[in-house]
């Protein structure tokens, strides 16, 4: 009985065919799940997913920024380092050509002085000796002179008396130099 | 009208398999309006429902850093729009045609886990309903997305390929024709419709004949049972399988559509 049952039951359903019920609900269904997926659910998600795109791309960039900002400091600070040696080789050239100037300029310095010295030198010996000479020169005139004159008033003949006039003629000029020299004074 | 009916016929009465009205149980709500619910019905609504929910508590407060639950659902929303859509479509075609194909393969595929969830025991696509709205959807949505993209060009560059000799036309568009425009919504319909249904009908066997072999016949044939038992249980984990495959399988199938009909030369 039961199997006659099935049987007929099975002649009236044709799995192919599909009844009303089974369609509205199919589209029901098909409909409120595209529309919740279609309005709210895949707007959320890609809302999410754009935003956290956008974070893994700022992070990049911010990581490139600082990467490039501590690149150019780097740059910076090397430069600024070739430039400090630069200047250090600088003042030390700077330093020794001024030495050397220095050291030359004192040189000539000390030879012009030592010219000048010298110079001063030669001028007052040159000096000392005319005045010599000039003092020399009235001397001697005025020497012979009194020479002369002692030798014409003696007899020249006697040897005695050459001698005497020679000693006295010495005494007198030495007398004349102490009186030379007290006029001097 | 179940068929485990056979053990009333007492010890010793002959194995009775399952029959095709597995899948009309009788209507027990609104029944002789269009909106007659059976139980078949009645699962493919509070799947609907758990699906919405999932996706709604799922995506509610969503994080930029996800936790465990936001994970799991952006990752399953990743699959239709990562590997199907954005991958055959591109990323245009594939984001415009993202809500239909997020929703066939969703609804799919939780349409199709009923068959082996506890006390629902039975697909929400082992009716025609679905596979057919779905297949009819998926029929309309790649020619409408063919005429649009090549308005007054579509059926010509379909039906007559481009290249090929005037004369071959005679052989060529015959084939071409029903290649697109008849099997493919046969094929998608047919295909996700008689897997779930003998799906069905093969766990409903092997866990009839388990009972028939533990209750029925008794004694060492009772050692049939476990073997039929281990078999049901395979079985439910490759309809598992199944479920998913064939969700996959069908949204595919709707993006290689469009793909096709959204190709600059056939």
């Amino acid at each position: 009985m039961v199997r006659t049952l099935i049987t007929a039951a099975e002649a009236e359903h044709n799995p192919l065919l599909p009844e009303t019920a089974d369609l509205v609900w199919a589209t029901l269904v098909f409909v409120v799940l595209f529309i919740v997926f279609w309005r709210l659910i895949l707007p959320r998600v890609k809302t999410t997913l754009d935003a956290r795109a956008e974070i893994i791309e700022g992070g990049i960039k911010k990581a490139e920024s600082a990467q490039a900002e501590a690149a150019a400091a780097l740059d910076e600070y090397n430069k600024q380092l070739a430039e400090a040696r630069a200047e250090a080789a600088r003042i030390r050239e700077q330093a020794r050509l001024d030495g050397t100037k220095i050291l030359n300029e004192l040189k000539e310095q000390a030879s012009v002085e030592a010219a000048r010295i010298t110079a001063n030198a030669l001028t007052t010996i040159e000096a000392e000796r005319q005045s010599a000479i000039v003092s020399l020169r009235a001397e001697v005139g005025s020497l012979a002179i009194d020479l002369a004159s002692g030798v014409i008033g003696e007899s020249l003949s006697d040897d005695k008396k050459a001698s005497a006039i020679v000693d006295r003629f010495l005494a007198e000029l030495e007398d004349a130099d102490s009186t030379d020299e007290k006029t001097k004074a | 009208m179940f068929a485990p009916l056979a053990t009333e016929d007492g010890s010793g009465g002959e194995f009775v398999g399952p029959s095709i009205n597995e899948f009309f149980p009788d209507a027990v709500l609104f029944v002789g309006t269009p909106f007659e619910m059976n139980r078949i019905m009645i699962i493919r609504v509070i799947v609907v429902v758990a699906l919405v929910l999932v996706f709604w508590l799922g995506t509610r407060r969503m994080k930029i850093v996800p936790g465990r639950f936001q994970s799991l659902v952006e990752w399953g929303l990743s699959i239709p729009r990562d590997s199907i859509a954005i991958d055959l479509l591109g990323k245009k075609d594939g984001t415009r045609f993202l809500p239909l194909l997020t929703t066939i393969f969703f609804l799919v595929i939780g349409m199709n886990i009923t068959g082996i969830v506890p006390l629902m025991n039975i697909a929400g696509t082992s009716v025609i309903g679905i596979p057919i709205i779905l297949a009819v959807i998926s029929y309309v949505t790649f020619i409408y997305a063919g005429v649009k993209k090549h308005p007054g060009k579509f059926f010509k560059n379909a039906l007559f390929p481009p290249g090929v000799p005037w004369a071959l036309y005679i052989i060529v568009t015959p084939i071409e024709f029903i290649s697109t425009f008849v099997l493919r919504p046969v094929t998608l319909t047919l295909r996700l419709l008689m897997n779930m249904i003998v799906g069905h009908l093969l766990l409903v066997l092997f866990f009839l004949a388990t009972q028939f072999f533990f209750f029925q016949v008794g004694g060492p044939a009772a050692l049939f049972g476990v073997g039929t038992l281990a078999f049901g249980f395979v079985f439910t984990l490759f309809e598992i399988l199944v479920a998913v495959l064939q969700a996959y399988v069908f949204t595919l199938l709707t993006a290689v559509y469009l793909q096709l009909a959204l190709a600059d030369e056939h």
